[in-house]
């Protein structure tokens, strides 16, 4: 597909797009909600474990310190949540940094990355479990207001699809310009191989600190979102394993370290838990997950690059099979 | 003053001593041809010099400063680069996407890294290949693509880990033409090799490690003569290629 | 604080760590064979232990006598898992190997909570109120057999792997598997027997939890972090540091709770987890890799 049809694909996109909304009932909606939401939590990951190649199971940590962030500074201080999302994306950046200095400094990658990464996840839930200055196991509700732009509180569902869309566009943008930058490429170049990188002048610490950073602040703003959407935060939701499994399952499933991959996961994920939720009677929470985590295996097992990899893949194969005329194919011998 | 002078350096591991008090100099605008058995110390001796293990004791001095216990990176971005001897190439990237990497060592902007890189590759007969994927590539390119990798960098002082091996007679006289054409450019070159034919066509002084010692170092044509290198190589296979 | 309290918190720890180190001999058995930590391990002994409850339930009888089903099944389920899910995918990277481990402990958690709801399910034991009294300490005694019957199996474990031809098998193929196949040791075989007993351990400490604790779906993932923390403060693949470790880490948390505030004695056990890791990688009982 050449620039110009990308581009036209991309601007017919948007344009449907900004003007779901108006003829989608307010449950598919929320069902769209959701798929953006995840979209943006993932590609927000996918900056630090899909590009850089730091698998990570401690984002569902910075999401919870941007929900809590926000949600404390409005309850405490009545500070706008606009406000509040920077401040939890601050917070949980030099959070990502502590944690990340911590663990790259000491040379703790791979999957014991991953392993510190759901430690640190772990004593904070059981931390704020017994905070009750934080709302402890009862969490926090955020009072239901009418239409309020200031404080982040709407009426119709679709105002919040346009906030979360926002992010989304935000986050596609840093992903995309990291595609194309330097500093973009150096991260995927320690992703590929660490020790050729670094003897070509790549400092490993600077740059997996500046993943790991960036990738948490995004994180947390998604945090203030969620609790805005939700209402109601508190650390069994957030700060679950399972949160935090899941946030990668939508990358890896839709390609990861790619710029479409968490949303094509996302897109194709989401609809599949609703409809397990549906007739299971949505009873028990979680369930979806017996799905996702079967899929998992699938694409690890046989498509690793997940589905933006199957399409390539594709591709490659027709464009094969029409470039050898076939006379040629049916001379080739065992 | 040299351009880079290894002084007494030792690296041990627990008991064993990989590199004893090694020292020997490398001038500017020179090839220095690194050889011995295998075990010697040889990769050792590079990992010690590029930042990628620390010295038990000595220093490394390049263009005069210490280099001793810096990071690989900062010593990159002073000049000196290494190749590995097992290629470590970026798998998914492609081959100018490789050696981009490389030139954003001493460029910032995307523009001018890709220009750079692509330069370097057409300088080593890889233009044709600049979109392949490296984890495609045969093994006499993918040595070439280290080669290119480093050069990107624009080093003053270049080490290459055994760039030459496993390949046929014609690939090796290749590659040494295009080793004398880095050196005529201004590239100080320190080479690792078990190919002789390389190493002698390319050295202008080498320098033989033997159970992590220096043995010998002079003029090439004196080392096959010298009893102690005779000596160390009994029983090893010099590889005449 | 009397000492009577602390005395106490030392012996449950004690006896908590017995429990905790045939969960994480099996873990380090499997770790020796993936040389990564099976991230579905708690997900086997959640399987386990509803086997055992079901057992116990359906034929009614004590919740130990599931033992003669549930151990075999639990071996040969290893053994399946392994065969078929990560002998395919073992030269691949690691961390795509703890992925698939990920999506299974999902599938297992998960499936069973379609199947068998969020609640709680625990079992009696006629031995439940029985009690062994020494002085201030009081000793549950399905506790104590939980201890006494885990030690008994962590230590037969450990003199098989020490001085049995299967045990030295498993152990060359854990430590180089070049050089064991290069030695005659048919070390896809070894490993699946090694992988299957380490999954056995979960079939054995099932029977042996069930009346001291409850299962749930999401139990296993309370017991894999403890474990995860466990293996590495033992150093990995460190049999014996396995053991050892599980003692400090049980007593670490029974001492915790009586110090600490509120219930977050949890966290000491992840703190020292990530100190360790800091600063002593090859874990308390390792052996320094550099």
């Amino acid at each position: 597909m050449t620039t110009l049809g990308q581009v036209a694909l991309a601007a017919v996109a948007l344009l449907f797009m900004l003007s779901a909304p108006a003829f989608l009932s307010e449950h598919q909606i929320h069902i769209l909600i959701q798929i953006l939401f995840f979209a943006y939590l993932s590609s927000c990951w996918n900056i630090l474990g899909g590009f850089t190649g730091q698998l990570s199971f401690g984002h569902a940590l910075f999401l919870a310190v941007g929900a809590y962030t926000s949600t404390l500074l409005l309850l405490q201080l009545g500070v706008s949540p606009w406000i509040g999302m920077l401040a939890g994306g601050t917070l949980a950046g030099a959070l990502g940094l502590f944690i990340g200095y911590l663990s790259f400094r000491y040379g703790i990658k791979g999957t014991f990355f991953v392993l510190v990464t759901l430690a640190f996840t772990e004593i904070a839930r059981i931390i704020a479990l017994n905070t009750s200055a934080i709302g402890g196991a009862s969490g926090l509700y955020i009072p239901i207001r009418a239409n309020d732009l200031w404080h982040l509180k709407f009426v119709n569902k679709s105002h919040y699809y346009y906030v979360i869309f926002g992010l989304l566009l935000i986050v596609l943008a840093v992903t995309a310009w990291l595609e194309r930058s330097r500093a973009g490429h150096r991260l995927v170049a320690i992703r590929e191989n660490e020790d050729a990188a670094e003897a070509l002048g790549v400092n490993l610490l600077r740059y997996k600190l500046l993943a790991t950073a960036l990738s948490a602040f995004l994180t947390a703003l998604g945090g203030t979102f969620y609790a805005h959407y939700v209402t109601f935060i508190d650390p069994s939701t957030l700060l679950n394993m399972n949160m935090a499994l899941e946030i990668t399952i939508y990358s890896i499933v839709g390609g990861i370290g790619t710029l479409l991959g968490p949303l094509l996961g996302a897109a194709v994920l989401v609809p599949i838990a609703e409809t397990v939720r549906a007739e299971f009677g949505h009873n028990y929470a979680g369930v979806h997950l017996v799905v996702y985590g079967a899929l998992l295996m699938i694409i690890v097992r046989y498509a690793p690059d997940g589905i933006i990899g199957l399409i390539r893949w594709l591709r490659e194969q027709w464009t094969k099979s029409r470039l050898l005329p076939a006379h040629q194919t049916s001379e080739a011998k065992p | 003053m040299s351009l880079l002078d290894v002084q007494g350096v030792t690296r041990s591991f627990g008991g064993l001593r990989a590199v004893s008090n090694l020292s020997f100099t490398v001038e500017r605008g020179s090839i220095v041809g690194l050889i011995g058995p295998n075990g010697a110390g040889k990769t050792t001796t590079f990992s010690l010099i590029s930042g990628f293990d620390r010295p038990s004791a000595g220093q490394v001095l390049f263009k005069g400063e210490r280099i001793t216990g810096l990071s690989p990176d900062v010593i990159c971005l002073r000049g000196l680069t290494r190749t590995f001897q097992i290629m470590q190439a970026f798998p998914k990237l492609t081959v100018l996407q490789n050696v981009m990497i490389g030139a954003y060592a001493r460029h910032r902007a995307v523009a001018a890294a890709r220009a750079h890189a692509t330069e370097v590759l057409r300088k080593l007969g890889m233009a044709a290949r600049v979109d392949e994927q490296a984890r495609n590539l045969t093994l006499a390119d993918l040595k070439r693509l280290e080669i290119a990798k480093a050069l990107a960098t624009s080093p003053e002082l270049l080490l290459l880990d055994e760039v030459v091996s496993g390949l046929t007679p014609t690939e090796v006289e290749e590659l040494v033409g295009l080793i004398r054409n880095i050196r005529a450019e201004g590239v100080t070159i320190v080479m690792i090799e078990h190919v002789m034919q390389a190493i002698m066509a390319l050295s202008d002084t080498i320098v033989v490690l033997h159970h992590g010692e220096k043995i010998f170092e002079g003029q090439p044509r004196q080392v096959a003569t010298n009893p102690a290198v005779v000596q160390a190589y009994l029983g090893e296979e010099l590889a005449v290629a | 604080m009397t000492s009577a309290l602390v005395l106490q918190a030392i012996v449950s720890g004690l006896l908590l760590g017995g429990v905790y180190s045939l969960i994480c001999v099996g873990l380090t058995l499997t770790f020796g064979v993936m040389r990564i930590i099976n991230f579905a391990h708690g997900e086997f002994l959640m399987v386990a232990m509803y086997a055992t409850y079901f057992f116990a339930v359906g034929f009614k009888t004590e919740p130990y006598a599931a033992i003669v089903v549930v151990l075999p099944g639990l071996f040969l389920f290893g053994v399946l898992i392994f065969h078929f899910l990560i002998r395919p995918i073992q030269s691949r990277d690691p961390l795509n190997q703890m992925l698939l481990l990920v999506g299974l402990s999902l599938v297992l958690q998960n499936g069973a909570l379609a199947l068998f709801s969020p609640d709680t399910r625990a079992l009696q034991s006629a031995l439940l109120y029985s009690k062994l009294e020494l002085g201030d300490v009081i000793i549950g005694m399905p506790m104590l057999i939980a201890f006494v019957v885990s030690i008994l199996i962590t230590l037969a474990l450990y003199w098989q792997l020490r001085f049995t031809e299967l045990g030295r098998m498993i152990r060359a193929a854990a430590s180089d598997r070049g050089a064991a196949e290069l030695m005659g040791i048919n070390v896809n075989r070894v490993n699946m027997l090694a992988f299957g007993m380490g999954i056995g351990c979960l079939g054995v400490a099932a029977p042996l939890m069930m009346p001291v604790y409850y299962v749930v779906p999401d139990i296993g993932t309370f017991f894999i972090l403890i474990a995860f923390v466990v293996v590495v403060l033992g150093g990995l693949g460190n049999f014996v540091g396995a053991m050892l470790a599980s003692f400090l880490v049980a007593i670490a948390q029974s001492i915790g709770a009586l110090f600490m505030p509120g219930s977050t004695a949890p966290v000491l056990p992840f703190l020292l987890f990530i100190l360790v890791l800091l600063f002593k990688p090859e874990g308390l009982f390792g052996r320094p890799a550099r």
